[in-house]
């Protein structure tokens, strides 16, 4: 019996996380391990992050306008804090997005939708949280874009999001969805989230405080990651 | 093993990076000792790690995003060395991370685990991220790594990188079917 002298984070709450075979999205057939992950105690590997600063990794949080170009589409303000899961925030810890454009297309070469490119909007955001875990891009709304997963299949809009925390083991990838969005209900990526309550906290917020009069409407998402368990786990070797 | 008591907030939900992640991505992460990159100045032994990743039918995944974070020659998570890499799999789905070879990390009590980077993968098609880790062939403490050691014998090779030339160690990932790697949930 190994044991561990290092508190790790707590297990994923019942439901809250979606699972990694979703037979509704086709990509996952092929792509899940057919094996149970092994849990392991976690060590100082899991419970280290990189340091990231805006130094080594630069930031920038206007994607909607800047200096000679400005962006087609509607101008929004996404902000929230990045806290765990005690209600603490993460301070200094990097955010970045992603999107497509107002049209529903990915400034990408491999996105073959239809829809015209943006020459004034690349869709790719970084930050890094203030001293209360906030965080805050202004960018414009993407438009929905179809996808080959099942006939007529199209994606609600959304924003991509990657955040690091403090640990390797808070390490999140999710995406970001808009109110009243009538794609939600029958998206399989956003249904593959078992918990009712856990898909609606992927839902932002339509915030007028967060607007700015006259420039852009706003929207509030905040970020969870996992909280520190109270005790170490002991490896079941 | 006992569930924690749950209180206050619930982690925000995974989602899939989609095939369109590469937004984010900068090639030259890929490169921890990269001039300009916070590692320049750090001294150790320069390694390359690379490898495929293939899903249940053996075919590549082209689209992965694979991040490494790792400690530096010492063994040390504090020190000047910044262990964290990004890299985009190619058409092949072949990762490729050039860096410094990480010493033994501290375990519990006295004990040491073996040099190991961890590796966490991202993709379309994965709802949450993988997490699993790369050692080296023929390091004494691989024998008595708390990890490794949980593994079932017949599937630690898939943790296993093997050396492929001077500095290089090669390690495949199969994300599905014979000789699946082990994924670690941490
Ligand atoms: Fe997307």
């Amino acid at each position: 019996m190994t044991t561990s002298d290092q508190p790790g984070y707590r297990p994923a709450a019942p439901g809250s996380q979606p699972p990694l075979d979703a037979p509704a999205y086709g990509s996952t057939h092929k792509r899940h391990p057919k094996q149970p992950p092994l849990r392991i105690a976690a060590t100082l590997t899991e419970t280290s992050a990189p340091r990231m600063s805006a130094g080594l990794y630069p930031s920038h949080a206007e994607l909607a306008k800047g200096p000679g170009w400005e962006a087609q589409g509607e101008r929004i303000i996404v902000a929230g804090r990045v806290l765990d899961e005690d209600g603490r925030p993460l301070r200094g810890t990097m955010v970045e997005i992603w999107q497509a454009n107002a049209a529903g297309r990915y400034n990408h070469e491999r996105d073959r939708h239809d829809a015209p490119l943006d020459p004034n909007f690349k869709g790719e955001g970084r930050i890094f949280t203030d001293a209360e875990g906030w965080y805050r891009f202004t960018t414009i709304r993407p438009g929905a874009y179809p996808w080959r997963n099942h006939h007529n299949a199209w994606r609600p809009v959304h924003i991509h999001y990657s955040v690091f925390g403090a640990g390797f083991a808070q390490r999140l990838v999710t995406q970001m969805y808009f109110p009243g969005d009538p794609l939600l209900p029958i998206d399989p990526v956003f249904m593959a989230i078992p918990d009712a309550a856990a898909r609606d906290r992927l839902v932002a917020r339509f915030d007028l405080d967060i607007a700015e009069p006259e420039y852009a409407l706003g929207y509030r998402f905040d970020i969870v990651l996992r909280g520190r368990a109270a005790t170490p786990m002991e490896n079941p070797a | 093993m006992t569930d924690e008591p749950r209180f206050g907030l619930t982690a925000t939900a995974s989602q899939t990076a989609g095939p369109f992640w590469h937004l984010i991505d900068f090639p030259a992460w890929a490169d921890l000792l990269r001039a300009d990159g916070p590692n320049a100045e750090v001294a150790g032994e320069r390694i390359i790690l690379t490898g495929r990743i293939t899903d249940g039918d053996g075919a590549p995944c082209p689209d992965m995003m694979v991040e490494l974070w790792q400690a530096d020659p010492a063994g040390s998570y504090e020190g000047a060395f910044n262990g964290f890499g990004r890299c985009a799999t190619d058409d092949d789905g072949m990762f490729r991370f050039t860096t410094l070879k990480p010493g033994p990390v501290r375990a519990a009590g006295n004990a040491f685990q073996a040099p190991h980077v961890a590796l966490t993968l991202f993709a379309r098609g994965l709802l949450h991220h993988l997490v699993t880790r790369l050692y080296f062939a023929g390091e004494a403490l691989n024998e008595q790594d708390p990890v490794l050691s949980a593994v079932p014998p017949i599937r630690r090779a898939t943790l296993i990188a093997q050396p492929e030339g001077a500095g290089v160690w090669r390690l495949d990932i199969r994300l599905q079917g014979e000789r699946e790697t082990v994924f670690l949930e941490v």
